[in-house]
C-alpha cells in the first residue's frame, strides 16, 4: 500500500499504479440485504478511495471523459482526490456534475466512462463510479462548510416543471446565475424518479432530500402538489415567468396489452415502486398505503426498472422473484451491477421468454404468467437480434403477482394542454440545440424530450438548458420582466 | 395599464399553505362535509374534477371529488364517507386542523350539455359527486332533475343543495323518508314519462351499473363517475385502470367520468377488492407490527 500524507503526497509511478488492483465496493451481505431496504453498497472508505484514485494513469488524452455524457473532467477530480485534496476534488466534480452522489450510484458506468478507461483494455477499469460517489458523498456531508456563492439577483424569474434530475439540475444552474427559480412538482415530494422510482437500497432517499435542501438553501422555491396542465396551465406560467423549463419526465407506464392484464395482482413497475418508495408500503400497516406482498412474483422486462421491482419483491418477502426477459442474457439492458446484485440476492431469470397471457382464478386474482419461448431472429433497426416466438413453446410461470417493467412513454397530461408545443410522433417534446421548444422562452429536457433515458442525460440537459436560458434571459427583454420592472418602478415612486 | 398578475414568486403562501379545515358538518352517521382552504383549486376547478388528498406524513393519497367550491373564500367542499382508515382519519378532523397535501384539480371536467333536460342520480356519498354537475347545468339553463337515495333517512345527503337547481326525488331502501325503493325504479318512471337528454350518475358501483342498464334501452346517454383505487392521480402508475368500450383507460387522466354504457363494471368491482385484506389490517389496532404482511391468496 502507498503511504499517504497530505503534506508530501507521494506520486506513484505509472508502473506502481498498474500494480494496484481494483478496489471492491464494500456491500451488505446478499442474504441479509435481501430482507431489508438498507443500501446495498456501503461506499469506499477514504483509504480505499485514495488507493483506487492512485490506479488512474492520468492519461494525457483521457478517453474516459468522452464516455461521459456530461464530460466530467474525470482525471482532474481523481487527481485532487489522490492528492488527498477532497475540497478540490469536490469542487472540480461539482462543476461538471451537480448530483455526483446520485450518478455515482446509478449511472451505467460500465458502458460509459469506465468502458473507455485505458486500464479496461488490460484488466479492470478505474472504478470511476465508486470514486464519484465517494467525492459526492464527501461534498454533501461537508456542504455546511461551503458558503453558497454570493449572486447578484438578475431580476428574472424562471418556472421549472418537474423536480426530477433534469429539473433539479436546471434549478441549480439558474439559481447560481441569480435568477428567481420556482420548481413545480405534481407529487407531494420532490425528486422525480429518484424519489418514487429508484429504491432506497440503491439510492437512499436522504441523499435526494439533501440535494433538494441544498437547492432550497440556494434560494430555489419548490412547490409540490402542483400539476402544470391542471393546477396552472403552461400559458399561465409563460405569462408569470420570464422563462420556463419543462422536465416532466416520461412517467406513463406501458402495459403489455395481453389478456389478463387487469387481474388483481398485476402492477406496472411505476405503481409497485411508487407504493413502496414514495408511500412506504413496506412499512404497512404503520404507513397507510398497502402493497400486495406476493409469494411468487414475475417481473416482465430486463432493464434497471425490472431489477428494481424484482429486488423490491424479494425484500417484501417473496419466495421467488423471476425476471422474464424476451432477449438473451447478454442483451440485458440493466446496469451490470444491478443484474449481478440481483443474482446474488437469489432472483431467477427466464431469458428468451415473452408473456402472452396473465392467468387468473375465479376471484380474478393472478395465478400465473403464460409465456412463449423466443429465439434470436433477424437483426432489427437497433441492430439487435429481433426475438421471435417459437411456435408451440408456451409454458406457465406460477405466480400471484406480475409486475410489468417494459418501459414508459411521455405523459400527455401537460403536453396535451399546449397545442402549440411541437411534439414528435411518440409525444416527446421537440427542442433545438439550445433546448428551446417551439414556444419562445420555453425550454425542455430530460425524459420528456429523450424518452425514457438516464439520470445523467436528464441532468446534462438541465445544466445545458440553464446556460441557454441564462443567455436567453440576459439577451431578451422579456415582456413580463419589463412589466414587473414597471411595477417595481411604480412601487418605488410611491415609497419615495 | 398593466394587467393584474397573480403573485407567484412574491406571495408564496398563495400556494404553500397547509390546508386548513374551516368548517365541518356531519351529514350522516359516517359522512362528513369538510370545507378546506385551497384557493387555487377553488378558483379553477370544474364539475367532475377531483383532488388527491394526503392527510400527513405516512398517510395514503386518496381521491375525493370536489363537491363544491367557493372561489372568493378560497375553499373546497369535500364530502367524505368513512369506509376505511384514510377516510376515517379525514372525517375525524376538526375545524382548525389541517391537511398537508391537496393536489388538483384532477381529471377531465364533466361533459356538460348546454340545453335540454338532465337527470342526476346520486346514491349515498355519490350525491355529493353529482352536486357540482347539477350546479353547473343549472347555471347554463339546463332543466335539472335529481333522484337521490340512501339506505335510510339519515343517509340522504345534499337534498337541499340539489333542490336549488330543480326537483329532487328522494328514495330510501326502508321507506323511512321519501319513496321506498331504489333510485332506479324512480328513474325508470321518469325516463318512461318524460324526455331526458342525458343522465349523470355517481354512487356505489352496483347502482351505477343498474342505472346504465336501465338507460340503455331508452337510448339515453349516461355518464358515470368511476372510483377505482388511485395512487398519483396523474397517469403515472396505471393503478386506476378501467375498461371502457374494450379499451384500458386510466380513470385519473382519461376520466373519472365515462360513458356508462361502455364501462366494464365487473372489472371495476373486482379491482376494488384488491386490498380488502390490507384494509381490514390497517384498521385493526392489534396489528401494528412493523413487518406484518398483506397475505396473498396463494397457498
Ligand atoms: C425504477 C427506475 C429505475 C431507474 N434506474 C436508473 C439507473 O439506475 N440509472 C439511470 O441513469 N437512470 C435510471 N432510470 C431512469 C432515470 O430515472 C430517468 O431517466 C430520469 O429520472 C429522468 O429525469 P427527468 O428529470 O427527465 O424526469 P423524472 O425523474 O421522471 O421527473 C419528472 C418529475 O416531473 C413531475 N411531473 C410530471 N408531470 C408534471 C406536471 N404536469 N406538473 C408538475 N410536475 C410534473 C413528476 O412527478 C416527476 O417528479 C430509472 C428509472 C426508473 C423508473
Ligand atoms: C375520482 C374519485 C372520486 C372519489 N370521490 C369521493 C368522495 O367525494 N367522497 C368519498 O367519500 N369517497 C370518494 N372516493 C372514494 C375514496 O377515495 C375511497 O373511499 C377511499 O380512498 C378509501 O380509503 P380508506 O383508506 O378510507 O378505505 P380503504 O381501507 O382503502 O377501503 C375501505 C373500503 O372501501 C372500499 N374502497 C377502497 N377504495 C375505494 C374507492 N376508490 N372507491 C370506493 N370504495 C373504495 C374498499 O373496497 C373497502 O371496502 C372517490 C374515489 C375516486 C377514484
Ligand atoms: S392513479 Fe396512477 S395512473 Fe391513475
Amino acid at each position: 500500500m502507498i503511504a499517504k500524507s497530505p503534506d508530501t503526497p507521494s506520486k506513484p509511478t505509472p508502473k506502481q499504479r498498474m500494480l494496484i488492483e481494483r478496489q471492491h465496493m464494500p456491500e451488505q451481505d446478499a442474504q441479509a440485504r435481501a430482507a431489508n431496504f438498507g443500501e446495498v453498497n456501503l461506499g469506499l472508505t477514504e483509504q480505499l478511495a485514495l488507493l483506487e484514485a492512485d490506479r488512474c494513469l492520468q492519461c494525457k488524452v483521457p478517453k474516459c471523459v468522452n464516455g461521459c455524457p456530461v464530460k466530467v473532467n474525470i482525471p482532474q477530480f481523481i487527481k485532487h482526490l489522490s492528492e488527498g485534496d477532497l475540497p478540490g476534488a469536490a469542487k472540480c466534480l461539482l462543476r461538471d456534475n451537480v448530483l455526483p452522489s446520485v450518478t455515482g450510484r446509478v449511472c451505467p458506468q460500465e458502458s460509459q466512462c469506465e468502458s473507455e478507461c485505458l486500464r479496461a483494455h488490460k484488466g479492470l477499469s478505474v472504478a470511476i463510479g465508486y470514486l464519484e460517489r465517494f467525492v459526492g458523498d464527501w461534498a454533501r456531508e461537508h456542504s455546511g462548510d461551503q458558503t453558497p456563492n454570493e449572486v447578484t439577483p438578475s431580476g428574472k424569474t424562471v418556472a421549472i416543471v418537474g423536480s426530477g434530475p433534469g429539473g433539479l439540475a436546471a434549478a441549480g444552474g439558474l439559481a447560481a446565475s441569480g435568477h428567481d427559480v420556482t420548481v413545480f412538482e405534481a407529487l407531494h415530494k420532490a425528486g422525480g424518479v429518484l424519489i418514487y422510482g429508484i429504491p432506497e437500497f440503491r439510492l437512499p432517499k436522504k441523499i435526494v432530500e439533501a440535494e433538494v435542501r441544498r437547492l432550497e438553501k440556494a434560494g430555489v422555491k419548490i412547490v409540490c402538489n402542483t400539476i402544470i396542465g391542471r393546477t396552472y396551465t403552461l400559458q399561465e406560467l409563460q405569462g408569470q415567468f420570464d422563462a420556463v423549463f419543462l422536465a416532466n419526465g416520461a412517467g406513463l407506464p406501458i402495459f403489455m396489452n395481453i389478456p389478463g392484464e387487469n387481474l388483481k395482482g398485476v402492477y406496472s413497475a411505476n405503481e409497485y415502486l411508487t407504493r413502496v418508495n414514495l408511500m412506504a408500503a413496506h412499512e404497512f400497516p404503520n404507513s397507510d398505503t398497502p402493497v400486495l406482498r406476493g409469494k411468487h412474483v414475475a417481473i416482465v422486462g430486463g432493464g434497471n426498472v425490472a431489477m428494481d421491482a424484482a429486488r423490491t419483491a424479494k425484500r417484501l418477502g417473496a419466495e421467488s422473484s423471476t425476471i422474464v426477459y424476451r432477449r438473451s442474457k447478454e442483451e440485458l439492458p440493466a446496469r451490470e451491477e444491478e443484474a449481478h446484485h440481483a443474482r446474488e440476492e437469489g432472483l431467477q431469470f427466464e431469458f428468451l421468454a415473452a408473456p402472452v397471457q396473465v392467468l387468473g382464478n375465479e376471484e380474478k386474482w393472478v395465478t400465473g404468467l403464460k409465456c412463449v419461448r423466443m429465439q434470436a431472429g433477424e437483426p432489427d433497426e437497433s441492430g439487435r437480434a429481433r426475438p421471435v416466438a417459437i411456435p408451440g413453446s408456451e409454458f406457465v410461470i406460477p405466480c400471484d403477482t406480475v409486475v410489468t417493467a417494459i418501459g414508459s412513454r411521455a405523459n400527455p397530461l401537460l403536453t396535451s394542454t399546449c397545442p402549440d408545443l411541437q411534439l414528435n410522433k411518440w409525444g416527446n417534446i421537440i427542442v433545438d440545440e439550445n433546448g428551446m421548444t417551439s414556444l419562445p422562452g420555453v425550454f425542455a429536457g430530460g425524459d420528456i424530450v429523450r424518452g425514457a433515458a438516464t439520470v445523467i442525460l436528464a441532468m446534462g440537459d438541465g445544466k445545458r438548458a440553464a446556460k441557454a436560458m441564462d443567455d436567453y434571459l440576459r439577451n431578451t427583454e422579456t415582456e413580463s420582466g419589463s412589466i414587473r420592472n414597471n411595477i417595481m418602478a411604480s412601487l418605488c415612486d410611491v415609497n419615495l | 395599464m398593466t394587467p393584474e398578475k397573480r403573485p407567484f414568486s412574491h406571495n408564496l403562501s398563495y400556494y404553500e399553505d397547509m390546508h386548513l379545515v374551516v368548517a365541518k358538518t356531519r351529514l350522516s352517521e359516517n359522512v362528513v362535509r369538510l370545507d378546506v382552504s385551497a384557493p387555487r383549486i377553488a378558483e379553477v376547478r370544474q364539475p367532475g374534477q377531483f383532488v388527491i388528498v394526503r392527510l400527513g406524513e405516512g398517510a395514503e393519497r386518496i381521491p375525493l371529488t370536489i363537491a363544491d367550491a367557493d372561489s372568493d373564500a378560497g375553499t373546497l367542499t369535500l364530502v367524505i364517507q368513512a369506509v376505511g382508515k384514510s377516510t376515517k382519519d379525514l372525517t375525524s378532523l376538526e375545524v382548525g386542523d389541517s391537511i398537508t397535501d391537496i393536489a388538483g384539480p384532477l381529471g377531465h371536467p364533466t361533459e356538460l350539455i348546454t340545453s335540454g333536460r338532465a337527470l342526476c342520480i346520486g346514491g349515498g356519498v355519490g350525491t355529493a359527486v353529482v352536486h357540482p354537475i347539477a350546479q353547473e347545468l343549472f347555471s347554463r339553463g339546463v332543466d335539472v332533475m335529481s333522484v337521490i337515495g340512501g339506505r335510510a333517512r339519515d343517509f340522504v345527503i345534499f337534498e337541499n343543495e340539489l333542490f336549488r337547481f330543480g326537483d329532487v326525488i328522494v328514495c330510501t331502501d326502508d321507506g323511512s323518508y321519501g319513496k321506498k325503493g331504489l333510485v332506479t325504479s324512480v328513474a325508470q318512471d321518469i325516463l318512461a314519462n318524460s324526455e331526458i337528454d342525458i343522465v349523470y350518475t355517481a354512487g356505489p358501483v352496483p347502482m351505477m351499473r343498474a342505472v346504465a342498464n336501465l338507460t340503455r334501452p331508452f337510448g339515453v346517454k349516461t355518464i358515470v363517475s368511476l372510483n377505482p383505487v388511485m395512487v398519483d392521480g396523474t397517469g403515472m402508475c396505471g393503478g386506476c385502470r378501467v375498461s371502457v368500450g374494450g379499451q384500458t383507460l386510466f380513470a385519473c387522466v382519461d376520466g373519472p367520468e365515462f360513458d356508462g354504457h361502455e364501462v366494464d363494471f365487473e372489472m371495476l368491482m373486482d379491482r376494488l377488492t384488491t386490498y380488502r385484506t390490507a384494509e381490514k389490517q390497517s384498521l385493526n389496532p392489534n396489528c401494528q407490527s412493523r413487518h406484518a404482511s398483506v397475505s396473498t391468496h396463494l397457498p
